[in-house]
């Protein structure tokens, strides 16, 4: 799985037939593409892959286009409530729809998530409020989900923190002799960090059951994967001891299936697996980003051409398992989600800002019992109390 | 000097932002061993726009792109020190300074005297500081102290554009160790800059405004929250002395001391959460100094000891000038 292949010798037919062009083709700065698992074109076409046989029912994969189709309307609908004074930034995923919701719906009861603070697919499929997302970025609290109930750690701003976290947690599994695993969130920027690869040694050493689930959407904010690795992500893997694997991050069952089976193989106690999810950031880092100082438009549309929902849609519809209703029924509920996620973002309240005192120790210190109440005293003092 | 800069008239109002990106250009004129080096810093020229063009005009070599990495880029400019290069690293947000925070304290900060002189450092570390840019977390830290309680490491902090144009190159014309702070939420304030003028030393307080009645110290963005503050209290019949700390390692406090002495009182403002903070260590030494013509404590105005709040909060938690004014005010009543 992860023996480096020369760029002439691509042999993409293990991964089926590709009609279009490789990822990556005519993108030359872009990674050559040996290896790639693929089990849906981005023509919309199933293929199989001898390694990552996928039993996935009807009702599933409709499924999938639910969760994408919604998803990335949450996300639109975030974008446009940040333009307008609502947030104050959003980290779009689009684009990135197929890798988290294939990642996400591979977890299992007891298996655990750490992300970054771009994995909105992963904490839908958790089951995660999406106003509990949106309180974050409007700047009301850190994430307003309880990491613990929703097996889905705090979204990680400093990159690559979570997945020392992650290591350690399925460390613990270990210890318990539970069967669950972790699942580690990291992106292509990320595996350059020190904690990155500390977590990657540790989690070998230990065989803990976690895998490091890579999106390599081509850039950290303005610098491309190459300034990164010289080597594809996957390969990483092998220097640390354990398998590596690159995945169409645009299709979702693709994803799916080679996630599902990282997953089984660390419950099993075979230890950790890193997944290079190959896919592409379509908008800007943030909404703080201007990507066209330093990415051609014409790297957009190339990868336009391999959306992952339209590829899944193509596939329902040609295959009959979904007709026009089915997906007038999903515009219907997507309309639902925006409307809920913009009424419920903008009324929401700011907190009380005696807030910032609570929970810093799990008992209160009387020094800061003492500055809390000088504080309270200070803010009364104003006039009409602003609070 | 590069056409932009001979041609540019020697005075023009420039932003902290773009005073910087002058003073950086013209240090790299000066010494060809000046190597910028940071995370988006060339393509993109930064994501404040710091270092905008720079890659453009001096190269990939001299603006370099870096790994996604604190503590490469960090130890590698030691390294690069070593072979007699000047870097200039620039942390993207002061809260991601941490991961190379081992190479700053236990490397950066003691080559030089444990090799006994034989190996200088002069590295800059460039680091956006502080908050009120509505932010989420780890954007809007003030880890001055850190470095400050850091024997080896000289810290500066600017708050104006004559301050950051100069400063820059004087940081890096530095034989030591600089962590140079740069107040992100006034990179957009202006002022009219010399560039024929001379500098004032890097290393010294500066007296922003003359009063009587209480020295009022601030640094980086608090400056200015304490001149709006002098302004108030000049309209309610009191002067402030406000002092412009500029340098928090070494800390030049003879010209706070000759203040204190007259004002009798002083106040420190600082963004940072006031347990440890510069705050303490300066209310140390003046108390010491000063015990004698002291008429109050030494007040010190800062952040509360939580984490940086959510960015709805952070209004409630930064210093304002109604929070110096209440200090002055509690100086004056004592
Ligand atoms: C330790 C640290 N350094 C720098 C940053 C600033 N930063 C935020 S996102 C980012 C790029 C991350 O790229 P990647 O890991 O590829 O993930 P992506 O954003 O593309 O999903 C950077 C440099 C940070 N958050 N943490």
């Amino acid at each position: 799985m992860t023996a480096v292949r020369n760029e002439t010798e691509i042999d993409i037919g293990e991964a089926g037939e590709f009609a279009g062009p490789l990822p990556g083709a005519g993108a030359p700065h872009l990674p050559q593409q040996p290896d790639l698992v693929q089990l849906l074109t981005p023509e919309g076409e199933r293929v199989e892959h001898p390694g990552y046989p996928l039993e996935v029912s009807d009702e599933e994969l409709r499924g999938f286009y639910r969760d994408m189709a919604l998803v990335r309307r949450w996300d639109a609908e975030a974008t446009a409530l940040q333009r307008q004074g609502e947030l104050g930034i959003w980290a779009s995923l689009l684009g990135q729809e197929a890798a988290q919701l294939g990642a996400g719906r591979a977890l299992e009861d007891g298996d655990m998530a750490f992300p970054t603070y771009r994995e909105h697919g992963v904490a839908w499929a958790r089951g995660v409020d999406p106003l509990h997302v949106m309180s974050l970025f409007r700047g009301v609290d850190n994430g307003g989900w309880n990491p613990v109930e929703r097996s889905f750690g705090p979204y990680t701003i400093v990159i690559g923190a979570q997945c020392l976290h992650a290591t350690g947690y399925a460390m613990g599994i270990q210890r318990d002799g539970a069967e669950s695993a972790v699942l580690a969130f990291l992106g292509d920027g990320a595996t350059s960090q020190g904690e990155v690869n500390e977590a990657m040694v540790f989690a070998a050493s230990f065989a803990a059951p976690v895998v490091f689930f890579c999106q390599n959407n081509q850039y950290a904010i303005s610098v491309p994967l190459e300034r990164q690795s010289k080597v594809p992500l996957y390969h990483r893997a092998a220097g640390f001891g354990f398998p590596g694997v690159r995945v169409d991050g645009n299709d979702v069952l693709a994803v799916l299936a080679v996630t599902r089976a990282a997953l089984r193989a660390a419950r099993e106690g075979q230890g950790p697996t890193f997944i290079e999810a190959f896919t592409y950031r379509m908008g800007a880092h943030t909404t703080s980003d201007d990507p066209t100082r330093y990415r051609l438009a014409d790297e957009v549309e190339e990868w336009k051409l391999r959306d992952p929902i339209a590829r899944l849609k193509a596939y329902l519809s040609r295959s009959g398992l979904a007709d026009a209703a089915f997906f007038e029924g999903v515009d219907a509920a997507a309309d639902e989600l925006a409307v809920r996620i913009r009424s419920g973002t903008v009324e929401m309240p700011d907190p009380p800002p005696t807030a910032m005192f609570d929970a810093v120790y799990a008992e209160q210190t009387p020094h800061l019992a003492a500055q809390r109440a000088q504080f309270e005293a200070y803010q009364a003092g104003f006039d009409g109390g602003a609070e | 000097m590069s056409a932009e800069l001979l041609d540019a008239p020697a005075t023009r109002t420039l932003t902290i932002g773009k005073a910087l990106n002058d003073g950086l250009r013209r240090a790299m004129e000066d010494d060809p061993k000046v190597v910028l080096m940071g995370e988006d810093i060339g393509r993109l020229g930064g994501v404040f726009r710091i270092t905008d063009g720079l890659q453009k005009d001096f190269g990939e070599d001299r603006v370099v792109d870096t790994p996604l990495a604190e503590a490469g880029i960090v130890g590698t400019a030691v390294g690069l020190a070593m072979r007699g290069y000047r870097p200039v690293v620039e942390i993207q947000f002061d809260g991601f300074v941490f991961p190379a925070y081992n190479q700053i304290v236990t490397q950066v900060a003691k080559l030089h005297a444990r090799s006994r002189g034989a190996m200088p450092m002069p590295i800059v570390i460039r680091i956006p500081f502080g908050g009120g840019i509505g932010a989420v977390e780890h954007h809007s830290e003030s880890p001055e102290a850190y470095f400050a309680h850091t024997p080896g490491l000289k810290v500066v902090a600017v708050s104006n554009p004559v301050d950051a144009y100069w400063g820059i190159q004087q940081a890096i014309a530095c034989p030591d160790p600089v962590v140079f702070l740069e107040p992100k939420r006034r990179y957009w304030d202006k002022a009219p800059v010399d560039t024929s003028g001379t500098p004032e030393p890097l290393f010294g307080a500066r007296i922003v405004r003359g009063g009587d009645d209480v020295t009022v110290l601030a640094y980086g963005p608090m400056v200015k929250t304490a001149l709006q503050a002098a302004e108030v209290a000049a309209g309610e019949g009191r002067s402030l002395e406000v002092v412009d700390l500029r340098t928090l390692s070494p800390l030049d406090l003879d010209p706070v001391v000759d203040s204190v002495r007259r004002t009798g009182r002083c106040v420190v403002v600082h963004e940072a959460p006031v347990t440890l903070g510069l705050g303490a260590e300066i209310a140390a030494r003046v108390t010491e100094a000063c015990f004698h013509s002291l008429e109050s404590p030494v007040l010190r105005v800062g952040g509360y000891d939580v984490p940086y709040p959510p960015s709805k909060l952070e209004e409630a938690y930064l210093p304002d000038l109604d929070r110096v004014l209440d200090a002055v005010d509690r100086a004056m009543e004592f």
